[in-house]
Parts: C-alpha cells; structure tokens; sequence
C-alpha cells in the first residue's frame, strides 16, 4: 500500500519514528508534526483520515502494540497511524478507510449505513476511552431498548 | 419507577417507566430525594430542542442516595448522601485534568450531534435528548449517574438536602460566571438575570472581593431577594435605561465584568417557529448585546446563557473596538462543587430560599408552568418523588 511505503521511507530517515509489528500488519508511530500520508495510485480520493488525540502516551494507547478491541474490529479494512501530540497533549491516532476494502458487515453494517467514516470515528472515539477512562461509556437503555431479545 | 417525562410541545406526564440499570463499572444508581426545575429546560420543555422524544425524562438538577454501585466506584459507597453535578464528566481526559469538565472528551455516550453542531464532542449532561448523550433525567425516583466517582459528591453532614441540591448546578454555574469571568477585588459586577443562577453569580461575585455588584431583571421579587440574599444593588429592566443606568452608576466606565445570566426564557424574542428550529434561525439575545454595550474598555463579559443554536445583530465591532474579553461555557461543576459544598457548610452560601415551591413529582407539570410563567414569584420549583401528590 502507498501510505505504508511511505511510513517506511518515514522510518528509515527521520530516525524518530517506529513500527510496531501488531497482529500481522505495520502500524507506524510518526513523527510529530509530521503530515498524515495521502494515498497515491490509483484512488485520488481516498477517505479523509479521522482523528482523535488521547491524553495518553502511545504505549497506553496500543498497549503491548495491539489494536485495541474497537479498532481490531474493523481488520483491514482500516489504515491507522499515531503520532505524539505537540505540548505533552499524548498521542493523535488516525485512522481512514482502506480505499477498495470490503464494506463493514453485520451489525457494524446496521449501525453506520453506509457511510464508512462513521465507523471509523466511532471505533477511534472508543479507543479512546479506553486509554483515557478504561471502558466505553455506554447510555441508558430506554424503554424501547428493552424488548425481549434486544441486547443489553 | 415514577418519571416526569416530555409527552410533546409544553406537555409533561408522569409515567412509569423502567428502573435505571449499572452500564459501566464506574456507575452509581442513586435515588432521587429532590430535583429542580431549570432554564436549561424550558427549551426543551417547548419543544425546541431537535431530536427530544416523547418518553424522555427531563431534569438534571438533582440530589439523592446511593442505592446500587458498579464495581469501579472507589469513592461512594450505599447510603451516601450525594449531590450529582449536572454535567457528565470522565475526569481522566485533557480537558477534565485542565478543570474544563463541561468539555470532557468523554463525557457523551453518542457526541455525533454535538459534533455536528458545535464542530467537537462536549460533555454530557442528565435530562437531554437521547441524541445528545444519553442519560436519562432526575425528574424521577431513580437515576444512573456514570463516572461516579467524578461527579458525586458526599454531601457534609451540617448542609441540608434543600441547600445542598442547588450545588448541582446552579451555584457551579453562578461561580464560574463570577470566577471564569475574572472578577478581582474593588471590582463592579454587572449580572443580567435575578433567578437562581444569577443570584449565585451575584453572591460568587461578592465573595470573590467585587466592591459592587448590580442585578438587572424585570421581577420586583427576584430583585428583592438578589438585594436581600447577594447583597446586591438592583436595576428594574422595565423602568430603566439599563446601559445608562450603569454608566451613571459606575462613573461613566461601564462595568468591570459583566455576566449573562437569563437563562433561555429572556432573549428578546418569543416562540420559535418550526422552520427556524430546524433551519438554525438565529436568537436574539437581548441581554447579551446590553452587556457588551455596559462592560468597560478591556473589561470582561461572561455568558453562562443556554442558546441553542445562532445568534444575530451581535455587537462584534464593540467587542473589537472595546477591547473586551467574551467567554462563555456550561458549568464546570466538578471543579466547584467541592468548595461550594464547604462553603455551604459555612453558611457563606445559602441557597435554600431559590426553592420557592415545592411539589411532589406526580405535579411536576404544575412545577414547570410555575417556573415558566414566572407565577406566583417561582424562582425555582423543586420536585421530591418523595412528597404525596396530596402535598406541596
């Protein structure tokens, strides 16, 4: 893939940044500041990258160098990279859709529509929490929400 | 469980409707003793507000006990008397560790609407749409309040429940209006708004050392109460030239902070029509043009004001041309309500007064026609699940 050829010239010059073997694929920690890589071949309009910043160093954000839950869900129909925030702010994690991957299915499909993005924000908005407050804050269920067989 | 739910434009009902449930280890479910009527509401209460749905419960205003706990709470335990802040807060993220809690990046459990119409997740809070966070109100006899251990607070022994509740959220509010917006010793205070938070602004702004502190509203009775329990001087809104009534009175140089305090129900305008509920028609927030007018050159204008959406015919030029500092935010509690909590239990701060009427939840649709319509000198209606529907 483009961005990640790029993620490796990244590495071998600037001296700053590091991969992180995670679960069979590369995942880049860049430099910071540094911008995020555009996709070149054959799709000129690849996805806009989502982007959260955590309050966090990167290790507590990929503990031991794994995707956490939210984003594993997603497999590789999702570029991430991370980066440390400028003014001790943690770490910015970013993430895009895979020009070309296979749409979300399931219940991720039922949730988000069409609009891939949405799944990605939401994935990143959880990771997030998780570093930061170590669960996913979820809301009330309302009436509705419990009809037998609905999921708690 | 009883709850006084939203059932359509300016219509409230109480229903039954299931028990709160622990969602996150960090929950408390605590049962309702007292719960007030707010500002924040009344839009919601007419049905400005998009994306409310019949069966939402309202109220965000509350104090209670803890009768359940989720099994990372580490600070409350059952049978804690707390009062909850109104606005939901994770206390871990960058904004929470900087005292901005009503930022949190957290605090939301669906901040997709609050992306979309404020450009960045804000925190959450009890008693809105399902869309804009995801908890249910305190007009009810149980409610679930996550991140417990943030936004609870033991409530000390020598404060009551009725002085206590109000350190929910208005007296946060009314603090930071006096805090954030600067006030210094030998300061003039400027507050537009006699009801419950601008009283506590008014009170906050005196603590903090202002030499002078000047209350404009249009009710004779808050009048009497801000001079009475602030120790304010006052301006009647309906026989006053406000902007030179405070030239007069501060020698020609305005006020040297002025804070915004008039809730939803004083912007200058009357109901909304449909099309500009759901197009962004703009408000006109009348209090807030005459404080930028009244605020002296490098002075500080703070709007702790519930808007909902756009504004229009705002003076910006003097804004740029005065030199003025304009902030507003919704109320950083978690970072006052221990101090008011103690400052309470000094008798510095009473608030007992603000509840001019007190029902039984079975009336809270009396409660909020009293608060609305300003009747029978409401300043604030307090609803208690408690209370027979024969009371009160």
């Amino acid at each position: 893939m483009a961005g990640r050829g790029r993620m490796g010239r990244l590495a071998g010059t600037a001296g700053v940044a590091l991969a992180l073997a995670t679960a069979g694929r590369v995942l880049a920690v860049r430099r910071r500041g540094s911008a995020w890589p555009r996709a070149a071949g054959a799709d000129p309009r690849p996805g806009r990258w989502q982007v959260v910043t955590v309050d966090r160093a990167p290790g507590e954000v990929l503990p031991g160098g794994r995707w956490p839950e939210p984003l594993r869900r997603l497999g590789a129909a999702v570029q991430v990279e991370l980066r440390p925030a400028p003014g001790c702010r943690g770490t910015e994690l970013a993430a895009r859709p895979v020009p070309g991957a296979a749409a979300p299915a399931g219940l991720a499909a039922h949730l988000v529509g069409d609009d891939p993005g949405l799944l990605v924000r939401r994935a990143l908005r959880e990771t997030k929490q998780l570093a930061e407050t170590g669960e996913v804050l979820r809301a009330d269920r309302w009436p509705a929400d419990r009809a037998p067989g609905s999921p708690r | 469980m009883r709850a006084l739910c939203w059932v359509g434009a300016g219509e409230l009902a109480v229903r039954q409707v299931p028990d709160p449930e622990l969602r996150n280890g960090h929950d408390v479910i605590v049962r309702v003793r007292q719960s007030a009527t707010c500002g924040g509401d009344l839009p919601l209460l007419a049905g400005r507000v998009p994306f409310l749905a019949v069966g939402d419960v309202l109220g965000h205003e509350f104090l209670g006990e803890v009768v359940e706990v989720g099994p990372q709470v580490r600070r409350h335990r059952i049978g804690d008397r707390v009062v909850v802040c109104a606005s939901v807060a994770c206390g871990s993220c960058w904004y929470c560790r900087r005292d901005l809690p009503s930022c949190c990046d957290n605090g939301s459990a669906d901040p997709a609407v609050a992306e979309a119409a404020w450009g960045h997740p804000t925190g959450g809070a009890f008693g809105q749409p399902r869309a804009m966070g995801g908890f249910a109100g305190s007009h009810a006899e149980y409610v679930r309040v996550p991140y417990a251990d943030v936004g609870a607070f033991t409530v000390p022994e020598p404060v009551s429940d009725d002085r206590a509740l109000f350190a929910s959220d208005a007296a946060p509010a009314g603090w930071m209006g006096a805090d954030l917006g600067q006030v210094r010793p030998g300061d003039v205070v400027a507050v537009w708004g006699a009801g419950a938070v601008g009283q506590l602004a008014a009170r906050a702004a005196r603590l903090l050392g202002a030499e002078r502190v000047i209350v404009v509203d249009a009710e004779e009775e808050r009048l009497r109460m801000a001079e009475r329990h602030a120790g304010a001087e006052t301006i009647d809104h309906r026989f006053a030239d406000v902007t030179a009534e405070l030239r007069e009175r501060t020698g020609g140089r305005g006020a040297d902070v002025c804070v915004e305090a008039v809730g939803a129900a004083w912007n200058g305008h009357g109901p909304r029509s449909l099309a500009e509920r759901f197009s962004g028609g703009a408000e006109r927030p009348a209090a807030v043009r005459e404080a930028v007018h009244a605020c002296r050159k490098g002075g500080s204008v703070f709007l702790l004001g519930e808007f909902t959406g756009f504004v229009d015919s705002f003076p910006l030029g003097a804004v740029t041309n005065k030199g003025l500092t304009v902030r507003g935010a919704r109320q950083h509690g978690q970072r006052y309500i221990p101090m008011l909590l103690e400052r309470m239990a000094r008798d510095e701060l009473r608030t007992e007064h603000l509840a001019t009427h007190r029902l039984p939840l079975e009336r809270g649709a009396q409660a909020y026609a009293l608060f609305r319509d300003r009747a029978d000198g409401c300043v604030r209606a307090v609803l208690s699940p408690d209370l027979r529907p024969a009371d009160g």
